[in-house]
């Protein structure tokens, strides 16, 4: 009953959708605001259409309703209700409703912007987002519904959206219960983060789009979605983080980032994003490269649907799984067409959008933003060939290949080191003019420092020459920024009569966008700071140990001391856990205790390491493997991961920049208005 | 003298022969490798099972049996590369880090740094585009249509100036 409710309101969203995208086109064509308001409220109907379904598959989900295949196989009678509620977006089915519904948010939320000054955005606005919710609508109804439930026929046991004939539902006395890897907290907010980076980067894209179509080639289009993007960057940005900070702590290989085709799939639309970020400015500031803007927005776009297509078809376990399902050749399809349409479009405006000045100089800002963009391109070369070639070669010659982190290290540390070199330059150069002498003499101290620095880290920490081009970079970069700081908070204090605190913080209020990005070029070097340490510096060892044996690593000693292993019944879990004691020079520091956990109900283990964070290493210890019945002992593997917390510690200032950035000021077109009364009522004083 | 000289061959060439075998048996006899001269080699297959997952950390059985495997093979004495290459026969090129440098393949090398330096030439040419005709041409249209207005304007400023005095 409740299954049949969510189905049909889940139609009944499909079909609101797609009236939206007939009504916008119908309304702009014919010019009719009627029409065109009818097709906006058809969309602002489509996310509490879509609430209601998911509290029907909520309410499945939490109620054990195990006839419902997807309860089935996301859920048990043992776990908490919360994960219950999660489990949503934790398989397939669940997942794309679950993407919908965000989508749907997204596009309601633009639809309750104010119109006023670009009503003729609005119905072509709508067509690209009602288009793009109707899409992953239509795949949940048609392929991979989420209230499908089992019934018993001759043929055996088979999920069906309505009941065949001669059949009886079957009711299992308990779910499978969710993947255990995704019972983790990092894993709960991980994939909304994500799909709130992928759905709101449609944004950006519906209103390039509406100023293809209408002609509207000025840069209002990107006025408008500017916080969008940020916006959209920053749940992408984080939803990263999140999954790498989940990674290391569940997956239990000691990483991070293992440059996993999923991953890149993710990290893919952040590459064009990011690009996107960078090169608006310069339309903004210079009416420059606005074809260029409008083909990353496309190519951003196409990338969100390819990274879901990537992750939820199977194509990458295999390319004959794309094949048996039918869900591939569908989403290659919609992925196919939205590209050319938007291509085409382009085409089709390209003389309109020529730059409206011209670039005075090759180490301009300008320049030199364009310079970041190719790096930006080149890395999402290497990583698309990276994940497309395996499926290719099987296609193609039939022979399986992986292509893992040894390919993408070796391709991409280079274009990292330019990209780190171009943040230390690029906020000394100038828009519009910048020679090698202007340049040079703004950057040789801070160049100098970083010298210095680098020698003294020579010395005293580390002869391989990657790690001290790398940390060269990144005191360059750091002392860069924060002298740009230091020098602007200083002169606002002279002249503001501040103390220095105070002229910082309205100096960052007064252009955020400029010193968010500042904060982020800086927490990048933390993270960089990160990377370098665990990729180059990180040690490791795997042994048995009978209890009371110790073994010797980086200056650590770890002793064995005991392993218990219990049952929790009511979570179904079986523990084992390791006691380890953690010596340095001799002297205690504390006790870790390296876990495995057994979930009954999905047969599936868990990995949880002890974990001893500093500033200065982690120290990562898993419980491979042990013996119950004798004295032989248990089997660790122990990674010492250098610096690696300035990655985390590089994260979280991220965020924190993006918000700076991307925290909601007065409307600047109000400013100006202001601006222009204030100036007139001095003029008439006068 | 001959005689002595091929008996004493025939006792070196036996000799020799024992040596061998004696250091075999050593080798035989050696410590079983070590968890991390297993890793160390495990770290750069790729389980041909579990996707995208080196076989040093992959906990399921039988990567821990392949594991194992990478033990008999050290323990006899296999170099590195022999195991990687029993691997690849046994399972296909899969379960390499990376695609062979054999057969297709080289496209998958050469194509990125083709499609960068592409973008190079064509970002490096749209740059030398844009830069160089705004020289001339700006310079060009100042000198003819700038000036004259600049002009007008500072005579006009000038007979405002001369009026007011």
């Amino acid at each position: 009953m409740i299954a049949d409710f969510g189905y049909g309101v889940l139609v009944v969203s499909f079909l609101a959708a797609l009236y939206a995208v007939g009504a916008a086109v119908m309304g702009a064509n014919s010019k009719s605001p009627q029409l065109v308001e009818s097709a906006r409220r058809a969309m602002l109907l489509t996310w509490p259409l879509i609430t209601l379904s998911a509290a029907a598959l909520i309410y499945l989900l939490v109620n054990d309703h195990y006839e419902v295949q997807f309860v089935y196989e996301v859920t048990s009678r043992s776990m908490p209700t919360y994960l219950k509620v999660t489990a949503w977006w934790g398989g397939q089915a669940g997942s794309l409703v679950f993407w919908s519904w965000l989508m749907s948010a997204f596009a309601s939320l633009v639809m309750l912007r104010k119109w006023d000054r670009d009503r003729e955005f609005l119905p072509w606005v709508i067509m690209v987002c009602s288009l793009t919710v109707a899409f992953f609508l239509m795949m949940s109804i048609v392929f991979e519904n989420p209230f499908a439930r089992l019934y018993q026929t001759l043929d055996g046991i088979s999920p069906h959206t309505f009941a065949p004939a001669n059949s009886n539902l079957f009711i299992p006395a308990d779910g499978r219960g969710l993947n255990p890897l995704l019972r983790h907290p990092g894993m709960i907010i991980h994939p909304p983060m994500l799909y709130l980076g992928f759905v709101s980067f449609v944004i950006p894209y519906a209103f390039a789009m509406a100023a293809l179509i209408t002609g509207r080639t000025d840069d209002r289009w990107i006025r408008i979605t500017r916080r969008w993007t940020l916006w959209a960057w920053l749940f992408l940005s984080f939803g990263l983080v999140l999954g790498g900070r989940w990674a290391y702590d569940v997956l239990g290989w000691g990483g991070y980032w293992g440059w996993d085709p999923v991953e890149i799939s993710a990290f893919m639309p952040w590459l064009t994003g990011t690009a996107f970020l960078h090169s608006v400015m310069i339309q903004e500031k210079r009416g420059l490269l606005k074809q260029w803007n409008m083909i990353l927005v496309i190519l951003t776009y196409a990338l969100v649907i390819f990274g879901t297509f990537l992750t939820r078809s199977g194509v990458l376990s295999s390319v004959h799984a794309f094949a048996s399902s039918p869900i591939g050749p569908f989403f290659m399809g919609f992925v196919s067409l939205t590209l050319i349409a938007s291509i085409g479009l382009l085409i089709y405006r390209w003389p309109d959008l020529r730059s409206e000045t011209e670039m005075k100089s090759m180490l301009s800002r300008e320049a030199l933003f364009l310079l970041n963009n190719l790096l930006f391109m080149s890395v999402l070369i290497v990583c698309f060939i990276g994940v497309i070639y395996p499926l290719a070669s099987e296609l193609l010659t039939g022979q399986k290949v992986t292509v893992g982190p040894p390919y993408y290290e070796r391709a991409t540390a280079p274009l990292f080191a330019a990209l780190m070199f171009l943040m230390g330059i690029a906020p000394l150069s100038a828009w519009g003019h910048s020679t090698f002498m202007t340049l040079g003499r703004a950057l040789w101290k801070s160049a100098l420092v970083a010298l210095g620095i680098t020698v003294v880290i020579f010395f005293t920490y580390t002869h391989n020459w990657i790690a001290l081009v790398g940390f060269y970079l990144v005191t360059f970069v750091l002392i860069v920024t924060l002298v740009e700081f230091w020098r602007a908070a200083r002169a606002r204090q002279k002249t503001q009569q501040e103390n220095f605190f105070t002229a910082l913080y309205r100096l960052m209020g007064r252009n955020r966008r400029r010193y968010g990005g500042y904060v982020i070029h800086v927490s990048m070097m933390l993270m960089a700071i990160g990377i370098l340490g665990i990729n180059l510096f990180q040690q490791q060892t795997q042994g048995t140990l009978a209890i009371g044996q110790s073994v010797k690593i980086a200056g650590y000693t770890i002793q064995y001391k005991d392993l218990a292993s219990w049952d929790e019944t009511a979570k179904g879990v079986n523990y084992t856990r390791a006691v380890i004691s953690v010596y340095k020079d001799g002297q205690y520091l504390q006790d870790l205790y390296p876990r495995k956990d057994y979930y009954y109900d999905a047969q599936q283990t868990m990995t949880i390491p002890g974990l001893r964070p500093t500033l200065q290493d982690d120290l990562y210890i898993i419980l491979v493997d042990w013996q119950p019945a004798s004295d032989i002992g248990a089997t660790f593997k122990i990674y010492v991961n250098p610096l690696v917390n300035w990655l985390w510690i590089g994260s979280l200032l991220f965020m924190l920049g993006i918000f700076i950035a991307a925290w909601p000021d007065q409307d600047p077109e109000a400013i100006t208005v202001r601006a222009a009364q204030t100036s007139h009522q001095t003029s008439a004083a006068d | 003298m001959n005689r002595i000289l091929r008996n004493t061959k025939y006792a070196i060439l036996f000799m020799l022969v024992l040596a061998a075998l004696w250091a075999g048996s050593a080798a035989a006899q050696a410590p079983t490798p070590t968890d991390d001269q297993v890793n160390a080699v495990a770290r750069q297959l790729y389980c041909p099972v579990c996707e995208n997952t080196p076989l040093d950390v992959c906990p399921t059985e039988a990567c821990r049996q392949w594991r194992e495997l990478i033990r008999t093979q050290l323990g006899e004495g296999k170099t590195e590369s022999q195991i990687k290459q029993y691997f690849v026969e046994n399972y296909g090129a899969r379960v390499l880090g990376e695609p062979p440098a054999s057969g297709l393949n080289w496209v998958f090398y050469i194509l990125p740094p083709l499609l960068i330096l592409a973008g190079a030439f064509a970002l490096f040419r749209a740059l030398r585009a844009w830069t160089r005709p705004s020289i001339t041409e700006t310079g060009t249209g100042e000198s003819e249509a700038a000036k004259p207005i600049q002009d007008e304007y500072v005579s006009k400023m000038e007979d405002e100036l001369l009026k007011r005095k």
